[in-house]
């Protein structure tokens, strides 16, 4: 049947299970755009900047795990897109995003809106095409789907020519994908995984380290069942937040610069890591010469080039994390460990890094922790990038896998309501609260018209502490408390909803928290309450720059009101 | 001790681009490479590309874990220093008078290159060999004034009748470039 590329795009979606576009059209894309109404089943989502489109379109993915999709016209949409893609990159989200083109005569011209796209993207996507037939664009849209979903997953990027969206062509569509470069190792080598076997079973005091791969493979059943056989204690690094419950006996929690002090101290003295789908970020091992000083490492990760990345590697097994957690598991021997977790709850009762101080102002981490409790833990929580992802990593408990839907590698402020949009159409029937911070909410604060627009019922709390707080944490702890470019004068966030049509509370007093938080889980709408907090409030514990994560500061026990004669006490 | 340099072979489809990716790559890893040579290969639309890195500052693993991650990159070896034969071809175009000339062809006879263009102040050299002995027959005409110089960079082969799109045919589901886990 004779087609036109817009159309083949589409019918190539349906194939896939789009449902949801997340996208701004403009010229190049009008073509793209005016073809859509043949496409009832597919819903368009215009959000109010590229960069927003992206982010929705991660959001959708991380909770449901299928392929994001999102529309920007050439130039600037384009170049738009490009926050939003990196961070899909490095968080390995999988991700198609279509761009126009100008026409195929202007290419190269420097035409109206035109730019290198598919050069600009290069180095952050998975893959990327320019579509330059009509006759390619199936197989073009059928490996892009593909390779942004399997494997270790990433945004694919499609290039498409304004004229080519029109170019009618004979279409059929490609049963099958074959890409010589590109097979993903799915099983691990059976004698590595024998080899990683053994080392468990001897370890003294093992831990299991794991990532986001964890939730991507869909593993979290294998990882549970590896674990409790072993008793193996679990800590997480902050994308694998959810990918083991939180409120499990064998979860210690997040790792890391602003990881709980007991799983950094068992990470500094474990003499086994079994890291599984994750990658050695250095927010994770800080100094790398000093991190784990007695362990041997396994490293399970889809991804080869990961191995022996950054740290040396015992045990390399590449594969998918479910397979080989499935085929490990079998050859573990059960047993108890009780020596080694009284050490760990020993280090937990010792420093407890999720203590919350009496406070007479608001503490950002008490208004976590009360979100959590009106939730009853049950919600999708998206945040932005700063102290109030760290307060939303520490203080909610993750139980059920893609709960916690944060920017990692990226750390791109303004990706917590966009997301949160995407994440609310993704799982329409779940609670999705945005824990943001003033600073980052103000990035992408246009997409509240995009909530308006849709009618999504996304709940908002924003942590205002009149700073780009994490930035202002580190002037004080490392620049002397020079605060330059950090106050933020913010506008009336509550003004701000309601000229966007949405409902929204200040909360200034501690008392005021739990029937904010009632009253926008009440709402069947959007809601958004801002939370007026402590402005000196710091994240701990937290581990300096370039320091070992032995080295991490604690929150000092005896300060009773936030204060700048805080003195910082190093333990260990 | 492992020898400095290594000598990848990596076979890429012949897409537009493919060249800009590995680039690309090289630039954002801060991989130092010494040499790269692009040219067809035995297979319709793949392109053999032979890459020297420097492994006294670049992790040859790393490079070759992440060359083989490019979707267009089909495979991607690492050729042992003692089973490869490698090559490379440089022009030479040296200063040359009446009074030099026949000492210069004599240098060039000894390192069995050829003549390819005589000026009248000029001889222009095609030589072929290992990257040692073009360098030492450049030390030997640097005296007389060397003009123009173009190298190809290595190109590589192992010994014996397998190529790298071979072996993978005879190991189905194994790729030798994942000896290394």
């Amino acid at each position: 049947m004779k087609m036109t590329g817009a159309q083949i795009i589409f019918e190539c979606m349906v194939k896939e299970g789009v449902e949801v576009i997340f996208g701004i059209l403009g010229g190049a894309v009008l073509p793209l755009y005016d073809t859509l109404p043949q496409y009832p089943q597919l819903h368009h989502v215009l959000v109010r900047h590229e960069q927003g489109a992206a982010h929705a379109a991660d959001g959708y993915a991380r909770v449901t795990g299928k392929v994001g999709v999102c529309f920007a016209t050439s130039g600037p949409g384009a170049t738009n897109l490009v926050t939003g893609i990196a961070n899909a990159h490095l968080d390995s989200v999988p991700m198609v995003a279509i761009t126009g083109q100008v026409s195929r005569p202007f290419i190269g011209k420097d035409a109206f809106q035109e730019v290198d796209i598919t050069g600009i993207t290069l180095p952050i996507t998975k893959h990327n095409y320019m579509v330059r037939n009509a006759s390619q664009m199936a197989e073009t849209v059928k490996e892009a789907f593909y390779l942004a979903r399997t494997g270790r997953p990433g945004p694919v990027l499609i290039d498409v020519p304004k004229d080519v969206f029109t170019e009618e062509v004979e279409f059929t569509y490609p049963n099958r994908v074959k890409i010589a470069g590109y097979r993903p190792t799915l099983q691990g080598h059976p004698t590595q995984i024998k080899k990683a076997a053994k080392v468990i079973n001897e370890a003294k005091q093992p831990i299991i380290l794991a990532g986001r791969g964890v939730l991507i493979s869909g593993a979290s059943a294998k990882l549970k069942q590896l674990a409790e056989t072993a008793q193996i204690p679990v800590v997480t690094t902050l994308l694998g937040i959810s990918c083991f419950p939180e409120t499990h006996i064998l979860n210690f929690g997040m790792v890391g610069m602003h990881g709980l002090a007991a799983a950094n101290m068992a990470l500094n003295e474990t003499d086994l890591i079994i890291a599984v789908g994750m990658r050695f970020d250095d927010r994770v091992t800080s100094n790398v010469n000093t991190f784990a000083p007695g362990a041997k490492v396994i490293h399970i990760d889809i991804d080869p080039a990961e191995i022996g990345k950054n740290v040396r590697v015992d045990v390399p097994i590449v594969g998918d994390v479910k397979v080989v957690l499935s085929e490990l598991t079998k050859l573990i021997e059960s047993r108890q460990n009780l020596g080694w977790f009284e050490q760990l709850d020993t280090w937990r009762k010792e420093h407890p890094s999720t203590y919350i101080r009496e406070s007479e102002g608001i503490l950002p981490q008490y208004v976590v922790r009360k979100i959590y409790e009106v939730t009853e833990g049950n919600a999708i929580i998206t945040t932005g990038v700063g102290q109030n992802q760290m307060w939303a990593a520490q203080h909610y408990l993750y139980d059920r896998p893609n709960t916690f839907v944060s920017s990692g590698g990226l750390g791109t402020m303004g990706f917590g309501l966009p997301a949160a949009i995407g994440a609310k159409i993704g799982c329409p029937d779940e609670t999705v609260w945005c824990i943001d911070g003033d600073g980052s909410f103000q990035m992408t604060i246009q997409e509240l018209a995009t909530i308006a627009q849709e009618r999504i019922a996304v709940k908002i709390a924003i942590l205002n502490n009149g700073f780009l707080g994490m930035v202002r944490q580190w002037q004080e702890l490392f620049y002397d408390k020079r605060y330059v470019a950090t106050p933020l004068s913010g506008p009336d966030f509550v003004k701000i909803a309601e000229a966007y049509g949405i409902v929204g509370v200040r909360v200034n007093n501690k008392i005021d928290i739990v029937p904010a938080i009632e009253k926008a889980m009440a709402e069947d709408g959007p809601f958004l309450v801002d939370f007026r907090v402590e402005p000196e409030e710091n994240v701990y514990p937290m581990v300096p720059p370039g320091e070992g994560i032995n080295a991490m500061v604690e929150e000092p026990r005896e300060a009773v009101k936030v204060d700048s004669q805080k003195i910082k006490t190093r333990n260990m | 001790m492992a020898p400095a340099k290594h000598t990848l072979i990596a076979l890429v489809e012949d897409k537009p681009g493919v060249l800009n990716r590995m680039a690309s790559l090289f630039r954002r890893r801060s991989f130092n490479i010494e040499s790269i040579a692009v040219g067809r290969s035995e297979v319709p639309n793949i392109s053999r590309t032979t890459i020297v890195v420097d492994g006294t500052t670049t992790s040859v693993e790393q490079v070759r874990k992440q060359l083989d991650k490019v979707v267009d990159v089909v495979r991607v070896v690492e050729l042992s220093a003692e089973d490869t034969i490698s090559r490379e071809l440089a022009l030479i175009k040296v200063k040359a008078n009446s009074v030099t000339r026949s000492e210069i062809m004599q240098i060039v006879d000894i390192f069995r290159a050829n003549i390819v263009d005589v000026g009248s102040d000029s001889l222009t050299v095609e030589v072929t060999g290992d990257e040692n002995k073009i360098d030492s027959l450049l030390t030997l005409l640097q005296g007389f004034g060397i003009r123009e110089l173009a190298r190809t960079g290595r190109i590589a082969m192992t010994r014996g009748l397998l190529s790298p799109l071979q072996i993978e045919k005879d190991k189905p589901g194994t790729r030798a470039k994942k000896k290394k886990e």
